[in-house]
């Protein structure tokens, strides 16, 4: 009879499990609430956004969408059914529709279209002009925020000095973006008179990536182990010959990971470039500079000294005009989709590009 | 019954890792070098700090050319901190200072302002506690030394790789994988690997900060009998926690307790007949 044994290992219910129970369903329902949250915010910009985005028909993406610059959206009545145009189209429609009056020998009719700004045509250019802003503030942020770690960890003699520098970098990470926008704006802009320019952008999102860049390098150059540093300086390695050859490459993977998170921010951020970088409208693409017939330093100085258009600003833009409704609301979730993708492209281009340093620089 | 008592601990320090055949009580014969040999490193008075906290009170220590010195002691005793003293490791940590007297190399004092640490490095090698190959090809860690040293020439580097792994006893077991990384070593191999690639720049020192403290016996036993055959090229200074280690492979030995040394003399003398109580209580393992 094995019921006959007595079992000294059987559960029993007292305060301390009833607890136990009670904190992990705490844990869980919060991890389930965050990831429902999330699964929500994604999914209405998702399901809308692809709206715009994806066609039924073949080619099944919206190319002008994504290849076109932004246009206003002419929407009016004819023959009792509402008609959407864009800017340039509507324009030829109505001199067409002028002409073939004119030599009916009728009045030349009268198309009374409601408008939306920015609601046709495409977002390409603050497609590029947010890509640009990426890749010029990461360099910038990357370039400085590592040098400054590398002084601060592996050069400068730790002391109370060395502590306030980092607790200044720390408080910079806490700085609202518009502040950051509003130094751009001061500093950049106005005092180096740069205008509203593709580098017063770079700048002011690298100052603000900068805190979290420093951080996360300063920990990835720390967790490069000690015996490294010390067999390469037993060698005779110079310290520049140390850390570049066994320092560095083991920090690599540690700091693009961090920069993940930055580049995330970077494009993200509205307030530090509407100030210093970003413009409403634009008809150029950045490239169109070179074209302008000047010699090519005149058209490198103007492609840095350019404003461009952005995908959060174009948010911001298109999201901030009224009247509200479904013409307007297209172009507001295609674009924050798009956005997204965009965040997504990059983020996981760094990742493959980490993953693959780090196989290579394993330990 | 006392000497039995005595000579206990001996039984250990004299059989070897690698030959059981020697008699018991004499630690494994060494050839010393004839006749006199120089003084290559000269210290005198030296006090050590760490910040405010000395660590070193008042060392004088002649250590000879081509010879293997032991340093013993227990932990904390400053032995370690002598070892980094001799390729100026200690300065970089921030707050080191020596703060008397002076370390001669070759009658150069290496505190002089006008001695490059990064030139005294490349004249003595150093091999740490815990083997720190580069995450890289075993090539590659032979030929860091030179290729920051600037030399390019790959059949220079070839020759040296070579040479320094057989001089390290580790070519026959490696001269097919040479390009695949260090870590791919055992840990024996791995420590072997490190003294390779100090032997790379032909230093004249090799200091070893408890080389096998990590190794299985027979690693060790690997490791002893190289440290044998390279102190007919190199003056080694070896920093132990074995004593059996110090009795099987160094010439000389010197005993340091809480930060001054308190007996140096052959390592046969410290172990069997030590003429500092300290020291005798120590080797016959009553304590540390």
């Amino acid at each position: 009879m094995s019921s006959a044994v007595h079992n000294p290992y059987a559960a029993k219910i007292t305060a301390v499990r009833n607890w136990e129970k009670f904190f992990f369903s705490i844990f869980r329902g919060a991890t389930y609430f965050i990831l429902l949250c999330g699964a929500v915010v994604f999914g209405h910009i998702v399901i809308k956004g692809s709206k715009t985005v994806f066609r039924l028909t073949p080619p099944f993406i919206n190319v002008p969408f994504l290849t076109q610059a932004p246009e206003t959206l002419n929407v009016f009545e004819r023959d009792g059914k509402k008609v959407e145009m864009g800017d340039k189209e509507f324009r030829a429609f109505r001199q067409s529709e002028e002409a073939k009056a004119k030599a009916a020998g009728q009045p030349a009719p009268v198309f009374k279209p409601e408008t939306y700004a920015y609601s046709a045509g495409g977002i390409f250019p603050c497609i590029v002009g947010t890509v640009l802003l990426v890749l010029g503030s990461m360099t910038i942020a990357l370039l400085l925020g590592v040098a400054a770690a590398i002084y601060l960890t592996e050069y400068a003699v730790q002391g109370p000095t060395v502590r306030a520098i980092r607790l200044a970098i720390l408080n910079l990470a806490g700085v609202p973006s518009i502040v950051f926008g509003l130094f751009g704006y001061g500093m950049f802009v106005m005092f180096f008179g740069w205008d509203t320019s593709l580098m017063a952008g770079w700048f002011t999102l690298a100052f603000m990536v900068l805190p979290v860049i420093i951080t996360a390098s300063e920990e990835a150059l720390k967790t490069v182990p000690k015996g490294f540093r010390e067999g390469s300086l037993a060698l005779g390695a110079t310290k520049w010959q140390t850390i570049r050859k066994s320092v560095l490459p083991y920090a690599l993977p540690g700091i693009l990971t961090s920069s993940i998170l930055g580049i995330a921010r970077v494009a993200g951020e509205t307030a530090p470039i509407m100030f210093t970088a970003a413009f409403a409208s634009s008809d150029k693409l950045p490239w169109d500079v070179f074209r302008s017939g000047g010699s090519f330093t005149q058209g490198l100085h103007d492609f840095f000294f350019q404003g461009v258009m952005a995908l959060p600003y174009h948010i911001y833009v298109v999201s901030s005009k009224i009247p509200q409704n479904e013409y307007t609301e297209r172009v507001q979730y295609g674009t924050a989709f798009v956005f997204m993708l965009i965040v997504a492209v990059i983020a996981t281009a760094s990742i493959v590009l980490r993953n693959k340093l780090r196989s290579r620089y394993k330990w | 019954m006392v000497t039995a008592n005595a000579t206990a601990p001996m039984d250990n320090l004299s059989a070897p890792a690698t030959t059981a055949s020697r008699a018991p009580y004499v630690p494994a014969p060494r050839q010393f070098a004839p006749g006199n040999t120089r003084t290559i490193i000269d210290i005198e008075n030296l006090d050590f700090y760490y910040g405010e906290k000395q660590a070193l009170f008042d060392i004088n220590l002649k250590l000879e050319e081509k010879r293997v010195t032991a340093f013993i002691g227990p932990s904390g005793c400053g032995k370690s901190t002598l070892l980094r003293c001799f390729n100026r490791m200690n300065d970089l940590i921030d707050g080191t200072a020596t703060k008397r007297g002076s370390i001669k190399i070759n009658d150069v004092d290496i505190s002089r302002r006008d001695v490059d640490p990064i030139e005294l490095r490349k004249r003595i090698g150093m091999v740490f506690q815990k083997s720190n190959p580069f995450p890289k090809s075993i090539y590659e860690n032979i030929t860091y030394g030179l290729r920051i040293q600037g030399v390019k020439s790959k059949s220079r580097l070839d020759e040296v790789v070579e040479k320094s792994l057989r001089g390290a006893a580790l070519w026959e077991e490696v001269k097919d994988r040479l390009y695949e990384s260090g870590l791919g070593l055992s840990g024996g191999q791995q420590q072997r690997l490190c003294i390779a690639r100090a032997i790379a720049v032909e230093p004249e020192i090799i200091l070893m900060d408890e080389p096998c403290s990590a190794l299985d016996p027979i690693a060790t036993a690997k490791v002893e009998e190289l440290i044998h055959e390279l102190k007919t090229r190199y003056t080694i200074i070896i920093v132990t926690h074995s004593m059996q280690q110090a009795a099987r492979c160094s010439d000389k030995t010197a005993f340091f307790y809480i930060g001054r040394l308190i007996e140096y003399a052959d390592t046969r003398t410290i172990f069997m007949n030590p003429s500092n109580p300290q020291t005798e209580a120590y080797v016959s393992g009553r304590f540390g």
